[in-house]
């Protein structure tokens, strides 16, 4: 709320006639997807549900800031079975953890369209420094934000016990976004 | 007149695939019932490695068939027995190539690429599409009741001609009958 307020008292005091910031993302037109490797064979999943705030200007890209919290019980790893199972307790354990949470620290636009984002991931109890790079891609009054980064699945103990080796399920798990946002 | 015996390479094809193949049955069924672990995904890899291998060997199978022409069946077998065995066999090698196209079908549509030994990746020949993915694990599991039922009545057939009419049909195609390359 207190952010909100703050939020406002800024919106009325700089003009808005030059910038534009994309603000409101459209669910729809944006995805979370990721690649693992099954006896080094790759296979595409994804989250269905996931919420994010973001703030981003291209004039100001240093400002620019982004939260996602992503469901993890919304996983499709591309079989029922799979599903069902990465939400218990030696992957997600979805009942103790339910979502995954990256929130921005530093962006550095690196020419271009280009741009690398700094944050932390935070699932299953553990919190990892991530380099996130992204391009970003204005068509109108809509930007579309690419990207994709690799995480370890040990990092966040995400496939414990007798999946712990990496021999059936790799260790490497892409993760692969497209953010539509608009412009209020 | 043909010859009375098959060829060495059709009796080792023959019998390769056999065991192949009912280790495919075998594992097949009991890999379906298993809750997920690594190793079911193990078993599932093993099982579609060999699939497509016995794909691959009844290709060449077939292609041994039509260059050399097997034995013809004793004159005393009645023109309707004869016609129901090569019925039989005809179906057998439809079940053989229809049975592994259909695991690759199905792994494509369900987007688990088929990656031969984990070296050689065969092309997904369909997009991933979940209902199409049900359907071919169905028509997968069908076709291989029906080879069960099909296999009953070729092993059955053989026993009968070896142990009821005491004729040479199975004797002929065990391995050490081998008179000719
Ligand atoms: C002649 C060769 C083959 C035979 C005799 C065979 C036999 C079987 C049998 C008996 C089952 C169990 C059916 C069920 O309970 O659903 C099965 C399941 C399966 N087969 Fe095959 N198969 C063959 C080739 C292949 C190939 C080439 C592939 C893929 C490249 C394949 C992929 C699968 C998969 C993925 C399942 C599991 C279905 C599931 O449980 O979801 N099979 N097979």
């Amino acid at each position: 709320m207190k952010r909100l307020a703050l939020a406002l008292a800024f919106a009325t005091l700089i003009p808005a006639a030059h910038a534009v910031e994309y603000t409101q993302i459209q669910p729809d037109k944006s995805a979370i997807n990721f690649v693992y490797k099954q006896m080094g064979v790759a296979v595409d999943g994804k989250f269905k549900k996931f919420s994010s705030t973001l703030n981003f200007d291209p004039a100001k890209p240093a400002a620019a800031k982004a939260s996602f919290d992503v469901e993890l019980a919304s996983v499709d790893t591309g079989a029922p079975e799979g599903d069902q199972e990465v939400a218990g307790k030696p992957w997600f354990n979805t009942k103790v953890f339910p979502s995954a949470k990256f929130v921005s620290g530093t962006v550095k636009p690196l020419g271009g369209n280009k741009y690398e984002v700094a944050g932390q991931l935070s699932i299953k109890g553990k919190t990892q420094d991530v380099v996130v790079p992204a391009t970003f891609t204005a068509q109108g009054n809509t930007g579309i934000f690419d990207g994709s980064f690799t995480i370890r699945r040990a990092d966040f103990s995400i496939g414990e016990g007798s999946w712990a080796k990496f021999d059936i399920v790799a260790n490497d798990v892409q993760i692969k976004f497209r953010i539509t946002a608009s412009t209020k | 007149m043909a010859s009375h015996h098959y060829t060495s390479t059709a009796k080792a094809l023959h019998w390769l695939m056999a065991a192949l193949l009912f280790g495919l049955l075998a594992l097949g069924f009991y890999m379906h019932d298993l809750p997920l672990s690594p190793e079911k995904l193990q078993l599932y890899s093993w099982h579609k490695w060999a699939g497509v291998s016995a794909f691959l060997l009844v290709l060449f199978r077939l292609l041994w068939r039509v260059t050399h022409r097997p034995p013809a069946l004793p004159e005393t077998m009645p023109k309707l027995v004869q016609f129901a065995a090569h019925a039989g066999h005809f179906g057998l090698y439809v079940l053989m190539i229809a049975i592994p196209l259909s695991g690759w079908l199905m792994s494509s549509a369900k987007g688990f690429q088929t990656v031969w030994f984990g070296v050689l990746p065969i092309p997904d020949l369909l997009d991933k599409n979940k209902e199409v993915g049900d359907l071919l694990q169905t028509v997968h599991m069908s076709l291989n009741l029906l080879f069960i039922a099909v296999l009953a009545g070729h092993i059955g057939a053989a026993l009968k001609h070896h142990f009821v009419d005491k004729d040479d049909i199975l004797i002929r195609m065990a391995p050490r009958h081998s008179k000719e390359k």
